[in-house]
């Protein structure tokens, strides 16, 4: 069988970004990942963007990005699947790839979030849940991620201290991740006195919008290995949906589409939980960092509290989480952050971190969730 | 011919469904679920076409609404249009006859008694202070009574 493989990877700054547009903020990302993979951007024959429409002034925001690339006309499409929209594009790229019809690929995760006004937001935070039944009562994405908090608790005993580690812990590696946002560390008494946002959530456990891009390109194995000798394989793809109403999730403690999509990518990959070496998972709120340890298989069910308490998803613990800062600290440009999970994941796995790097990262895993669960794409990455 | 689910909820964003007259029964003070014509499949919220057999033919079955909290939170930080009510409490319930709903508390329950596993009764309800009829549920302690109307 054909593996595919990332051979060019590249990052923008996130964060609040009033410089640039959202051709621009891709550009970025695109020029850095063509450069790193020393590659003629001839031979790059389709691209795949992931970004989330909603809310970006220009419509069909794919076609500005591909125009600005320089890379028409060669075919580009949209996906769309939320926050996980960036992993979405990979999936249709490797896709794309294993289907024999291209042989390089690059993928575009862009989102330019701070074009909208306070207001806007406002009104479009209202509308995350099912709009029929449930948001007609107020309800809000941090809500949604709260009530699955209180029922883990109520279970297992989570509390707002093992909550607030995982903020320690993601500003601890962000302010040491020069494409981060939030690049200061945060103390245990700062996290728990920050200002309630949805009980038992509070501003620190909560990831903040922000602009951004990322870029990686894709390669059928025999043309990736004549583009670098460093090439990452994307060897496991995991991908399930759960409902969008959270009155049809009979467990409210993890995120079903995460349990299956990440049994999915570690029988592709032909591994176990414990063979991962470094992940970046989708902790848009504290407690989705503790669901996505237990849903993910690094501990068991209702253990996730204990396992950043007890720092084992440091560098030198079971497994590394997010030590590139993760959602919380490098930001959350929607549609750029499956992609940026994947570029964190690529340097883990050729030695490139410096100070974050993971000894000895040979499997990698990235874990992106859409809204609150809706879509997960679980993807394992492997060096050879 | 008004659009009657429009009715449903502070904010109405998505008013067209063949479920529309469950805003008319809980504006009489009924509190309704689907039931399948054809298998008797039973769902809360309601749904017009059945999961399970694929039939469009559905009947509205009335509920008690007696159930029991699940999970809640306190909403600070609210969206467009529920501002002035902030904060707010919502709750998720499993409904005794199956089913499950979302809510806000209601007066007949202080934010501090509120617990996962409490018994709760879901009451029809009126927004008295608003204009036009706009009808929604709250969560209030067993043994709450309302007022039932025959369909208006």
């Amino acid at each position: 069988m054909t593996r595919v493989g990332v051979v060019g990877i590249g990052h923008g700054v996130f964060g609040r970004r009033s410089d640039a547009s959202v051709q621009e903020l891709a550009f970025e990302a695109y020029r850095e990942a063509v450069q790193d993979a020393k590659l003629d951007p001839a031979e790059i024959q389709a691209s795949v963007i992931g970004a989330v429409p909603e809310y970006h002034k220009q419509r069909s925001v794919g076609g500005v990005v591909q125009e600005y690339l320089n890379l028409n006309p060669r075919p580009t499409w949209l996906t769309e699947v939320a926050c996980a929209s960036g992993s979405a594009a990979i999936r249709t790229a490797w896709m794309a790839i294993r289907s024999g019809m291209h042989e390089v690929v690059a993928v575009i995760g862009c989102q330019k979030m701070t074009e909208l006004t306070t207001a806007e937001i406002l009104a479009l935070m209202g509308r995350v849940g099912d709009v029929q039944w449930e948001s007609v009562f107020g309800t809000t994405f941090p809500g949604y991620y709260a009530m699955f908090a209180q029922r883990h608790r109520h279970e297992f005993g989570t509390t707002d201290e093992q909550l607030a580690q995982v903020a320690i812990k993601n500003h601890y590696y962000g302010a040491r991740n020069e494409k981060a946002l939030f690049r200061k560390e945060v103390t245990l008494e700062k996290a728990l006195a920050s200002d309630p946002v949805a009980s038992p959530l509070r501003v620190y456990d909560c990831c903040a919008n922000a602009d951004g891009a990322a870029c990686v390109i894709l390669a059928a194995e025999p043309r990736a290995r004549e583009i670098t000798d460093k090439t990452v394989w994307l060897d496991g793809l995991g991908c399930a949906s759960a409902s969008m109403s959270v009155l049809r999730r009979p467990d409210l403690t993890g995120l079903p589409s995460a349990v299956d999509a990440s049994r999915q990518a570690y029988a592709m990959a032909g591994i176990a939980p414990r063979d991962v070496k470094v992940a970046d998972v989708h902790d848009c709120f504290t407690i989705a960092e503790i669901m996505a340890y237990e849903d993910l298989g690094f501990c068991g069910r209702g253990e996730g509290g204990a396992f950043v308490a007890e720092r084992q998803s440091y560098i030198g613990g079971a497994t590394p989480v997010n030590v590139d800062g993760g959602l919380k600290a490098k930001g959350h440009p929607i549609g750029a952050t499956g992609v940026s999970m994947t570029y964190e994941i690529v340097k883990q796995l050729r030695g490139e971190c410096g100070e974050r790097q993971v000894p000895g990262a040979d499997v990698g895993l990235t874990h992106n969730v859409g809204g609150i669960g809706q879509y997960c794409f679980v993807h394992v990455y492997r060096r050879d | 011919m008004s659009i009657v689910f429009e009715w449903f909820g502070k904010v109405s964003y998505s008013p067209h469904t063949k479920i529309a007259d469950f805003a008319r029964h809980l504006k009489d003070g009924r509190l309704m679920a689907s039931r399948c014509r054809q298998c008797g499949y039973v769902s809360f919220p309601p749904r017009a076409d059945c999961p399970q057999c694929l039939s469009g033919e559905f009947a509205f079955q009335e509920l008690t609404g007696a159930g029991e909290v699940v999970t809640f939170t306190r909403i600070d930080a609210a969206p467009a249009g529920f501002e002035d009510l902030a904060p707010f409490v919502v709750g998720v319930v499993d409904l005794a006859e199956g089913g499950r709903l979302l809510a806000w508390f209601g007066d007949t329950i202080p934010e501090g008694d509120i617990a996962i596993g409490m018994p709760v009764q879901v009451v029809p309800r009126i927004f008295e202070e608003i204009e036009e009829i706009k009808v929604y549920y709250s969560l209030e302690r067993p043994g709450t009574s309302w007022v039932k109307t025959d369909s208006s």
